[in-house]
């Protein structure tokens, strides 16, 4: 199976998480914060032009690509940057450049924050990008479960209650 | 919010746009004023009364993720609507068949299941042994905890329902203590119910499997794949499974309850050739009662914070997933209150 941004964007996250998403054991639908995203990726920019596009590239989805600028457009609810942002519109990058489009940038966006963050794909990063599929691959044919972290984040995280919730000693 | 509808009148249900249209029927079958149900607002439907719907109804309910429960004329729950399955996960799927058709593996989670049951009875039995009206039931809760301690002993289904029969004998043997006053148990008598207790005892845990079903269907667990409970053709089997271990807290507390401050008296019932029923009103406050106690939430230790009773179904569906995954082991819910 070939790895999609948002595993690419779990990897360095949570690997739990990306294991779990991978086998479909998804809580999305239990997620204020996913509808919340929903709702921000339909509202967030009401005077985007038109030219920018949907499109889809060996099974991951590309939300907004404005083909005559080459910019990936990624936009993010989060109030905080985050590393695993900058990943996945590399991994967009890798992945237009896979498909014949060299030199495109990335944008990510945050709403909340008023503020943006440049994103390129460098030839020194294209073997970290190669390296990062692998892992995926390797973490998603495992059979076992990986453990969780232990993090603020998780508090945050659709699949809290999946993770934490256990019978303690009376 | 979702929350759960019940639908006590006659009437007929349709879609109007994007919002269900009740409109209810009097006996004589004049229309009255139709009521509005928007869709984002509805988890579930029970049907007591008489509906009249069409496909276009189904196919929306069906498309928006919401079931549909009937209960006949004598409150007996005839079945579900369950829209199509929308969490699939081929992995989880294989891994819970598989604790099924291994023996050693269905035999621990089924063993959990009584553990569960059996300690949440003692729960309920300790509380009322605390009261002064109630007989002493010290016999039976020590009778119980010795069955409960040869739980592990056994090695075969069969075997662990017979102990789970007699825990269950045992803990119905102690309700003419609680509620002897009013009502009389006489013994456990299923389908028709014979008396009173008994058919406040079978609605409840129909509304208790019914609520188990629904949690269910919002996981990705397969409700006709169990392990106590012999998966069934008719049945969805899991949820009869996870029912057993929330039944004393959800439905025996709530009995109790109402009986004992009087919001169910001898004379809300009726008893007919089908057996003993519930009148209307009895039927709408018990109803009303349940889903209380189901909204009514608890502070959750492992969380850290508050969750509903209906939550508390959730979280042990996601205890049962990560026990199928080899997370880890499934410890069921036991109330610590």
């Amino acid at each position: 199976m070939f790895p999609t941004a948002t595993l690419v964007n779990y990897l360095h996250l949570c690997h739990r998480k990306l294991w779990l998403h991978a086998n479909h054991i998804r809580m999305e639908h239990t997620s204020e914060a996913v509808a919340e995203g929903k709702q921000l990726h339909e509202h967030a920019y009401p005077q985007r032009t038109e030219r920018y596009r949907e499109i889809t590239l060996d099974g991951s989805v590309i939300d907004f690509y404005d083909p005559y600028n080459k910019v990936v457009h990624e936009m993010k609810k989060s109030d905080k940057m985050e590393h695993s942002h900058i990943a996945q519109v590399q991994f967009y990058l890798y992945l237009l450049q896979k498909n014949g489009v060299e030199g495109a940038t990335g944008l990510i966006e945050y709403p909340k924050l008023r503020q943006t963050q440049q994103v390129s794909l460098t030839e020194e990063d294209v073997p970290m990008v190669e390296g990062w599929i692998r892992v995926i691959e390797q973490l998603v044919d495992s059979e076992k479960c990986p453990g969780r972290i232990a993090k603020s984040k998780c508090r945050s995280c659709s699949y809290f209650d999946f993770c934490y919730v256990e019978e303690l000693p009376e | 919010m979702k929350q759960p509808k019940y639908l006590f009148n006659a009437g007929r249900m349709s879609r109007k746009d994007n919002t269900l249209k009740f409109t209810p029927v009097d006996e004589a079958g004049v229309e009255e004023q139709p009521r509005y149900l928007p869709i984002e607002q509805v988890g579930d439907l029970y049907v007591f009364g008489s509906l009249d719907a069409n496909s276009a109804l189904y196919n929306f309910l069906g498309q928006e993720g919401i079931a549909v429960h009937f209960f006949n004329y004598y409150e007996h729950y005839t079945g579900s609507f369950m829209p199509r399955e929308y969490l699939l996960a081929g992995k989880m799927q294989v891994d819970q068949t598989k604790h099924y058709m291994t023996a050693k593996k269905r035999i621990e989670i089924a063993r959990r299941f009584v553990e569960g049951a059996a300690n949440n009875i003692l729960r309920v039995l300790k509380y009322y042994n605390n009261r002064d009206k109630v007989k002493d039931l010290t016999e039976a809760i020590v009778s119980i905890e010795r069955l409960l301690v040869s739980v592990p002993t056994t090695t075969d289904v069969p075997m662990l329902m017979g102990i789970e029969g007699n825990i269950r004998q045992t803990y119905y043997g102690c309700f003419d203590a609680i509620v002897g006053q009013t009502f009389c148990m006489d013994g456990r008598s299923k389908r028709p119910p014979q008396n009173e207790l008994n058919a406040l005892i079978s609605f409840g845990n129909m509304l208790c499997y019914t609520a188990c079903l629904s949690t269910i269907y919002h996981t990705q667990l397969n409700p006709t794949i169990s392990f106590l409970h012999e998966p069934g053709a008719r049945r969805y089997s899991l949820a009869l499974d996870l029912s057993e271990v929330f039944k004393p807290i959800l439905v025996d507390r709530l009995i109790f309850r109402m009986i004992n401050k009087r919001q169910l008296q001898p004379s809300d019932f009726r008893s007919e050739v089908g057996g003993c029923v519930l009148k209307d009103a009895a039927r709408k406050r018990f109803v009303q009662g349940f889903d209380e106690q189901l909204k009514e939430t608890i502070k959750h230790r492992a969380l850290g914070r508050s969750v509903s009773y209906r939550h508390l179904m959730k979280l042990e569906c996601y205890k049962l997933q990560k026990h199928l995954l080899g997370v880890e082991e499934y410890r069921p819910f036991k109330a610590w209150w």
